[in-house]
């Protein structure tokens, strides 16, 4: 029964927040409209690869985009994650390494009326331990003159967190989204944009199977128990985009964003692009990307003694820590002539590189006389993505 | 009172002021911004699955983007 134990605890390591986050990621795409025009027919079929950190997830995610009549589009997405980990969290549990998958729908409608479209769109997402499932609206409109586009949107999230060890586990958490967005034309040459979103959350935040460590009495060993999170949290997030044509066909683009919420945590992110078309069809794209933020207010490497405070925490998500990104892709124009009843087609390949230095959580591979003077933990990450676009 | 008036003013100020906005670039003036290159979310799978990498290793969360629009270009 041992084995089996383990790798159900492992499998919620990250599964947790894979799941929890499902649905936020995909109201990016059911909220991101450009006003006064639906979105072209298209097709997307993309296999992602992620490796760092002992955690390898790959698997397919396949979109159609397809407008019914002038004033209709439909669209879908399928998305699978699938799992295998060996993380520094499942290692120093004493856990098995693992293997899952988590399967996440989603569709959606656009209708257009002048200028202004509007859109709903729902996602399931779906793994052994952890269902979300996420309804979402969202209203945009161009203004003076097609300069100036108004963003709204509103989503409703309602998940269910199950623990493998314990199949009489369930608890819900919900989760609310407020969206504003603004695009605006500065120059024939120049866009901006500002988004706010605010989201809410209530109910059972933390993970069942994580702990925190913390001093046995004498201070020459530690001891684990379990996680407390607050049962709420709210955040906001403020970016501003901008993006530039330069003399030559060629755009540079550049991003900021502020982030705080009610745990403690504020971030920073800046992200600089380069997209230069090559002869021949060929595409060439570069970008770098710094993130910085602090930990929570209730996050401990290690605590001081059992039952240190109300709320505790030990998960590296909640630490703090730097990371950098750097990127590169390449795309190259496919059926340029078309064929059939497709227009035009795109092959496209990304490679980014993520070196995340944490500055408060602890190797705890590497064992040492004193608790607490464990190396600091560091690793990098591969994220490759290859895929296929056709327009029809 | 005086809080509520000083909104009231601004949101005069401002809905004459829209009456009244010209575009400053013209229709004509726009093909470098209909360009794709331009286009904030031009991959929104790809876009899609970069925020979810982002969002599931980070506490930060949220104004990802992805709006697109603006340009006029329709």
């Amino acid at each position: 029964m041992a084995p089996k134990a383990d790798t159900g605890a492992a499998v919620a390591v990250t599964s947790q927040v894979a799941g929890r986050l499902a649905g936020v990621a995909l109201l990016c795409h059911s909220l991101g409209l450009q006003a006064g025009v639906l979105p072209d027919d298209r097709a997307d079929a993309l296999y992602h690869s992620y490796e760092g950190g002992g955690v390898e997830i790959t698997g397919p995610s396949l979109m159609v985009l397809k407008k019914v009549g002038q004033n209709v589009a439909f669209n879908g997405n399928y998305y699978v994650d699938s799992i295998s980990s060996a993380s520094i969290d499942v290692i120093t549990s004493g856990a098995s390494a693992y293997a899952e998958d988590r399967n996440e729908l989603s569709g959606g409608v656009d209708y257009m009326h002048g200028n202004s479209i509007m859109s709903l769109s729902y996602t399931n997402s779906s793994e052994d331990d952890y269902e979300a499932n996420t309804a979402s609206f969202g209203i945009s409109m161009d203004m003076f003159g097609n300069m100036t586009t108004v963003s709204m949107g509103y989503a409703r999230g309602w998940d269910t967190v199950m623990n493998n060890l314990d199949s009489a586990f369930a608890r819900d958490a919900d989760r609310q989204n407020y969206k504003l967005g603004l695009t605006q034309v500065i120059t024939k040459d120049m866009l901006l944009e500002l988004n706010y979103e605010g989201i809410t959350d209530e109910g059972f935040l933390n993970n069942p199977y994580r702990s925190v460590r913390y001093l046995d009495p004498g201070g020459n060993s530690y001891s684990y128990e379990a996680e407390i999170y607050p049962n709420t949290r709210t955040s906001s997030a403020l970016a501003v985009r901008s993006v530039y044509y330069l003399p030559y066909r060629a755009a540079v683009s550049g991003e900021y964003r502020f982030f705080t919420d009610t745990w403690g945590i504020d971030a920073h992110n800046v992200n600089i692009g380069y997209t230069h078309p090559l002869q021949g069809g060929w595409m060439l794209e570069g970008n770098y990307r710094y993130y910085t933020q602090n930990a929570a207010d209730f996050y401990s490497d290690l605590f001081p003694f059992q039952g240190a405070q109300n709320f505790m925490a030990r998960d590296k998500e909640l630490s703090m820590f730097t990371s950098h990104t750097f990127g590169v892709k390449l795309s190259y124009d496919i059926l340029k002539n078309g064929w059939r009843s497709i227009d035009k087609g795109t092959v496209n390949l990304a490679w980014d590189h993520i070196l995340f230095d944490y500055e408060n959580f602890r190797d705890l591979r590497v064992a040492t006389p004193v608790p607490g003077d464990e190396p600091l933990y560091s690793f990098s990450a591969d994220v490759v993505q290859l895929f296929v676009s056709v327009w029809f | 009172m005086c809080l509520r008036v000083c909104c009231l003013l601004l949101c005069a100020l401002s809905l004459t002021g829209c009456s009244s906005i010209e575009p400053w670039v013209k229709p004509y003036e726009r093909a470098h911004l209909a360009d794709p290159i331009m286009n904030f979310d031009r991959d929104p799978v790809s876009g899609a699955y970069i925020t979810h990498v982002y969002q599931a290793r980070e506490a930060a969360r949220g104004a990802e983007g992805g709006h697109g629009g603006g340009c006029g270009c329709n």
